[in-house]
């Protein structure tokens, strides 16, 4: 039995079985309060699947990407969660819970990129085409850091179906493709000819597409993501060195 | 699911309690059974700092993320227990570092949750406090007390009462803390990171009395309302202006006497204060606490100045005065032996949560 918990946009834990059934799910869409909900989260969650911690046999950790400060509670949690009933954790790649809910969508085969907002006019932007032999989103770059302005058209392979997932709005929908978004929002199934089209954003990436990835990750017996946060980023920090004069 | 509960706290050994501090740079990993310390595990991420001077909040909380499970499996291991057999779990919830924080207080929900163990979520500072009940072979603090506080992250007079359910803060720093004072006077006199153990290296052949520094907010005008507040901002300011000002005709810096005087100023102001603190509150007891006791001056002119105006003074061992898990847990561990509910798990980081808040969102 998985637990899965995931921090990198909203909160969010589930409770899935071996065989990737969702038994139990729970989640706050605010994108703040990260440390505030995780506890109660893990419990409904729990509850919800009729399942005791004591049934847990892995943990689902999502690694981002996304805003540090958030991410790292349910990373943090997932760990500990681990370590209070001796099991090992699985690291997943966040934007893969995001892709697995887009293949399943929509199912078009195509290439689309998962864009979420990396704060500081950034994007974090993973590139993915159809599901691997395990049932896995096959991500064929990313995920990797855009300025927001960037023209994602131009940067991403023809024809690759724009994402914005959570808060992100990238250039591509809102700006000089932003006929494509119009177009999307109004025909649908306009998406699979227009270059990168993009469809209204998803509200929160879900655990309970991260425990379904980690279910058929175990089930594959195939290596699990790294498990280091996915931060993209480096502490922004400056070396201090040169003293200010204080004297007029 | 199950209510968790609490064991009978009157049982001799006391509830065994695992304590998460992580509201600056120091990862802790404490566990007690009563007043008895089983493990005091810190991982520091110090050294991660130093080229920059001073914590940098964000390379704190990644530090804070990568040290959590390895700290608590040597904690376990130390004290020779199960997480099974744990009472309850014990965390800071502030105050300190928001994001540093929130990495302790996300991982003991979990931890709890895990367990279907209650949790404990508790005031940092109280816990500086409740380190003395973990000193072996002492009498039992005695209350009340003035409790002087000084590390890194903070500077705080508190007026203690009762441990657990009545701390007053008197008065506290109102720019940097004192720790962070020596930190950037350490940098202005070219010193390595952390300030404190360089300064006092430095101002081993000073003469504390060569150069006579401000004393912060110790004016008479400054009695209404800083009373037994700090001020070390204008301390530092006023030991660059005085090199810049030898600088400019040439002259060298006497280090040792510049460092020797800087600490006599620090040491001296939170001295009086908490001395003054005392004797204003009729309270013949101060308790000393957190990472810059580890400053021998500070010891030494405290006990010294103590004694002659008859105030007895406690220091508990510096691996219980720097942050530690260990603290929490302990004061955790007071909260159950008084019949306290645990907290729901809606609490959050408090980066400014007050003193008055010893025992955070205790349960109904
Ligand atoms: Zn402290």
């Amino acid at each position: 039995m998985i637990l899965a918990v995931d921090t990198s946009i909203g909160s969010t834990a589930a409770v899935v079985d071996p065989d990737g059934v969702v038994l139990g799910h729970s989640e706050s869409a605010s994108p703040r309060g990260h440390a505030e909900v995780i506890g109660d989260l893990l419990v409904a969650a729990l509850e919800d699947a009729g399942v005791s911690a004591d049934e847990i046999t892995h943990v689902a950790t999502g690694m981002g990407p996304g805003p540090f400060t958030g991410l790292r509670i349910g990373i943090a949690a997932g760990r500990a969660f681990a370590v209070g009933r001796g099991i090992g954790v699985m690291p997943v790649v966040s934007h893969d819970a995001a892709a697995l809910a887009h293949i399943e969508r929509t199912d078009d085969g195509g290439a689309f990129a998962i864009v979420t907002d990396a704060r500081r006019r950034e994007n974090a932007v993973s590139v993915y085409r159809g599901l691997d032999a395990h049932g896995l989103p096959f991500r064929l770059s990313g995920p990797e850091l855009h300025p927001q302005t960037a023209d994602l058209a131009a940067i991403l392979p023809s024809a690759t179906v724009i994402v914005p997932t959570g808060t992100a709005r990238p250039a591509a929908a809102t700006g000089t493709a932003s006929g494509a978004l119009d177009a999307a929002a109004s025909s649908p199934g306009a998406t699979a000819e227009d270059s990168n089209a993009a469809e209204a954003p998803t509200s929160i990436i879900r655990a309970a597409d991260l425990g379904r990835i980690a279910a058929r990750t175990l089930a594959a017996g195939v290596a699990p993501a790294a498990d280091e946060p996915l931060y993209l980023r480096s502490p922004d920090v400056t070396v201090g060195h040169v003293r200010k004069r204080v004297s007029t | 699911m199950t209510e968790p509960t609490v064991a009978d706290a009157t049982a001799s050994s006391g509830p065994l309690v695992l304590g998460i501090e992580t509201s600056c740079d120091e990862t802790g990993i404490g566990i007690v059974r009563g007043r008895s310390l089983l493990s005091n595990t810190i991982a520091s991420s110090m050294d991660e700092h130093a080229r920059f001077g001073g914590v940098v909040p964000e390379v704190a909380a990644r530090a804070h993320l990568e040290a959590l499970q390895p700290a608590i499996e040597h904690a376990v291991a130390e004290a020779g227990i199960r997480l099974r057999d744990l009472d309850a779990v014990a965390v800071t919830s502030g105050p300190g570092l928001a994001g540093a924080l929130m990495i302790g207080v996300g991982a003991a929900k979990a931890l709890a949750v895990s367990l279907g163990k209650p949790l404990y979520a508790v005031n940092h500072l109280v816990g500086h406090i409740a380190a003395d009940i973990l000193t072996e072979g002492t009498e039992p603090l005695e209350y009340p007390t003035i409790a002087l506080l000084v590390s890194g992250g903070h500077t705080s007079l508190l007026h203690v009462r009762d441990l657990t359910t009545d701390v007053e803060m008197l008065g506290e720093t109102i720019d940097d803390a004192a720790g962070e004072a020596f930190d950037k006077v350490a940098r202005i006199l070219g010193l390595p990171y952390p300030g404190g153990p360089q300064i006092d290296k430095a101002a081993l052949d000073g003469d504390p009395d060569a150069i006579r520094f401000p004393r912060g907010l110790s004016r008479a005008s400054d009695r209404d309302k800083h009373r037994w507040d700090f001020s070390f901002s204008g301390l530092k300011t006023s030991v660059a202006r005085w090199i810049e000002q030898r600088e400019a005709v040439d002259e060298p810096i006497p280090v040792a006497d510049v460092a020797a005087s800087f600490r006599e100023a620090v040491v001296d102001v939170l001295v009086t204060k908490a001395l003054d603190a005392c004797e204003e509150r009729g309270v013949p007891r101060l308790l000393l606490g957190g990472g810059v006791i580890a400053n021998k001056r500070l010891r030494d002119v405290a006990t010294r100045r103590a004694t002659e105006r008859g105030v007895t003074v406690r220091i508990p061992p510096l691996s219980l005065c720097t942050d530690n898990g260990a603290m929490i847990a302990g004061l955790a561990a007071e909260l159950i032996a008084s019949g306290r509910r645990p907290s729901t798990l809606a609490f959050g980081a408090d980066s400014t949560l007050p003193v008055t808040e010893i025992h955070v969102a205790e349960a109904p």
